[in-house]
């Protein structure tokens, strides 16, 4: 029973980083209807901020995930300035292989600027973590989670609540009828993109001191990301979040009652069961897709 | 006209070990060569039925990994003391398994994964290959996991009436895979001219259309990803015997985006372009060698498909062939339909 209780608490902090990674891909692949194969470079990226801010400046850890989520954000927007405005009304295949040459060349371009050998991030969180009753957990996660929630719920108060928020929804709902409404859709494809890829460079700066930091680490979350914002329908920014909390306890459960070495294999396993059993997600209306 | 051409490419391919006598370039030429194999058949689901499938990977390991373990023999426990013991066979016969059991994964992949269409698909054959890419590695039993096979043996072919020759050089390996390669391409060229092809290429342009004259969507697709996927497994089987030791990096996604990136760059939908897409990446990294750092290759690796969709979208062996017409001043084909033009004949 303890052991179970601790596969619940190791959930809800891995889920917090997951439901941030998810919530910034639906954005983007789930809204904008762009595969984006460069999210996961972004939270490679945002895991490099923390090392450059924390370890190279010397400055303080809190400070560090401010600057890679600004860092993200400019990322971002240069992606979608650059690679997609130009690419805008081609088909969805030639979209999502210049993302791909876009992935393999900043990943190799971090291999090259910082290395293959992991780094990692000093906290100033003590080493002894928080024992309640039957079950442990580190300052440092618990920090991560409250993190990862305080921007989850900006997010969706931004999308939600804002000016800027109702018209991205417009936006990706009727191009053209959102354009004569006086929204500037130039501005909002690259805002909506960049905003995606902070969420996800903040995701990348949470998760990189708690593991390693190294080139490739982003591949897994961006799978990852992809089952997250499939089991929550696109688009679905509460269903990307409970998406993100299923994906964890899966990987918790099958970890330590499976195997350890298939963990990795849940986010697949999900992604496809969900799409031959329910295509629209779990929390979706009914909808035909494809 | 296009025949002369063709044979013309066949016979200058095969004379290239008369004069190329650097084995570097050699290596370089024959698994570029079964990385062609592998994008030919990819371009028969990605530019014959518009299908983007980028598991493909995992036929091609699936197919190694079938004909490394026919080869070498196999001991796996099932059921606490039940063994199931595989005595090892000839490479040959591992080859033929190869393609039978890729063509069967084939089978299972494309009756589960063409129900979602377009980006959901893509996401299907990823997960598909990253979960046989995960088992490969931790059935350690069965695949010795991230140790790998070693010692595969080189494929042996029994020649009538004298001994079997073994292909050990890397002279034989060129002529065996180049004769894969071009039965592989007459049989894609043959697929895609015939009654079948014309309904596949029907549903990439319009499915409910295609449906509605009385193709079987679901039949038509499911065949096309049985035949490509066990070519795949042939180029698998080919490329276990040729390294003589495989791990579970085979299954990496950057091999399926090779894959794609030759097809796409050399024109999906033309059967030329996955060779010549092909034979521009394959040896891209023995030019890059000598001037950049194995990290910029990569990084000019991304540079140049990025830059690729940007100016030629189409691919440049369709950007060629229209430009060529353009000065015969004849009119341009459209897509995909270039080959089909002189061989309309109605199978029964």
């Amino acid at each position: 029973m303890s052991e179970f209780l601790q596969h619940l608490v190791n959930m809800l902090v891995l889920g917090g980083t997951y439901a941030l990674l998810g919530i910034g891909l639906t954005l983007i692949f789930g809204i904008m209807n762009v595969v984006n194969f460069t999210h996961g470079v972004l939270y490679t990226f945002g895991a490099y901020m923390m090392f450059i801010v924390v370890q190279q400046l010397g400055m303080n850890f809190f400070l560090a995930l401010p600057v890679a989520v600004v860092a993200g954000w400019a990322l971002g927007a240069i992606i979608e300035l650059t690679l997609l405005r130009p690419l805008r009304g081609s088909d969805i295949d030639t979209t999502m292989l210049v993302m791909i040459g876009a992935w393999i060349a900043m990943q190799s371009g971090a291999l090259w600027i910082w290395g293959g050998v992991a780094k990692s991030v000093a906290t100033p969180f003590p080493e002894a973590p928080l024992v309640i009753g039957p079950v442990s957990v580190s300052w440092l996660r618990l920090f991560v989670l409250a993190a990862a929630a305080l921007l989850i719920v900006a997010t969706y108060l931004l999308i939600n609540r804002t000016k800027l928020g109702c018209a991205m929804r417009a936006t990706f709902q009727d191009h053209d009828t959102a354009s004569l409404m006086g929204v500037n859709v130039d501005l909002i494809y690259p805002s909506t993109f960049a905003i995606g890829s902070s969420l996800a460079a903040a995701a990348g700066a949470l998760l990189g001191p708690v593991y390693v930091i190294f080139p490739q680490m982003g591949d897994l979350a961006a799978v990852k990301a992809f089952a997250i914002v499939i089991l929550g329908g696109l688009g679905n920014i509460t269903g990307a979040v409970i998406g993100g909390f299923i994906l964890a306890l899966a990987e918790e459960l099958g970890a330590g009652y499976v195997s350890s070495g298939y963990r990795d294999a849940m986010g697949f396993l999900i992604i496809i069961a969900v799409l031959i059993a329910r295509p629209t997600g779990l929390f979706a209306r009914s909808e035909r897709v494809g | 006209m296009k025949l002369i051409a063709t044979l013309v490419s066949i016979a200058a391919l095969a004379s290239v070990p008369l004069w190329l006598r650097d084995p570097y370039l050699m290596n370089a030429l024959i698994t570029t060569g079964i990385f062609i194999i592998g994008a030919m058949s990819l371009n028969l689901l990605l530019g014959f039925t518009g299908q983007l499938s980028l598991g493909h990977v995992a036929f091609f390991g699936i197919g190694a990994y079938t004909s490394a373990l026919t080869s070498l023999g196999f001991d796996i426990g099932v059921f606490g003391d039940f063994h199931i013991v595989h005595e090892p066979w000839p490479p040959i016969a591992g080859f033929f398994l190869a393609i039978v059991v890729a063509g069967l994964c084939g089978y299972l992949v494309g009756r589960l994964s063409f129900r979602v269409r377009g980006a959901y698909f893509v996401i299907v054959t990823i997960s598909f290959a990253e979960v046989v890419r995960l088992v490969a590695l931790n059935w350690i039993e069965l695949t010795q996991g991230p140790l790998a096979l070693n010692n595969i043996r080189s494929i042996a072919i029994p020649l009538p009436g004298l001994s079997e020759l073994v292909i050990r050089t890397k002279l034989h390996n060129y002529y065996l895979v180049l004769t894969v390669a071009v039965i592989a391409y007459v049989l894609i060229a043959r697929l895609v001219r015939s009654h079948f092809g014309r309904a596949m290429r029907g549903l990439m342009e319009n499915e409910t259309l295609a449906v509605s004259v009385g193709i079987d969507v679901t039949r038509t697709l499911t065949l096309a990803a049985v035949i490509s996927a066990a070519i795949a497994g042939a180029a698998g089987s080919l490329y276990a015997h040729y390294i003589r030791i495989i791990d579970p990096d085979i299954f990496a996604f950057i091999n399926t985006v090779t894959m794609v990136i030759m097809v796409i760059s050399g024109g999906k939908g033309s059967l030329a372009g996955p060779i010549v897409g092909g034979l521009i990446f394959g040896l891209m990294p023995v030019f890059l060698r000598p001037i950049m750092a194995p990290e910029a290759q990569w990084i000019a690796y991304g540079g140049v498909l990025i830059v690729i969709l940007f100016l030629l979208p189409r691919g440049i062996v369709p950007s060629f062939s229209r430009l060529l017409s353009k000065q015969r001043g004849q009119a341009p084909a459209p897509d995909g339909m270039a080959f089909a033009k002189n061989d309309a004949k109605e199978p029964a």
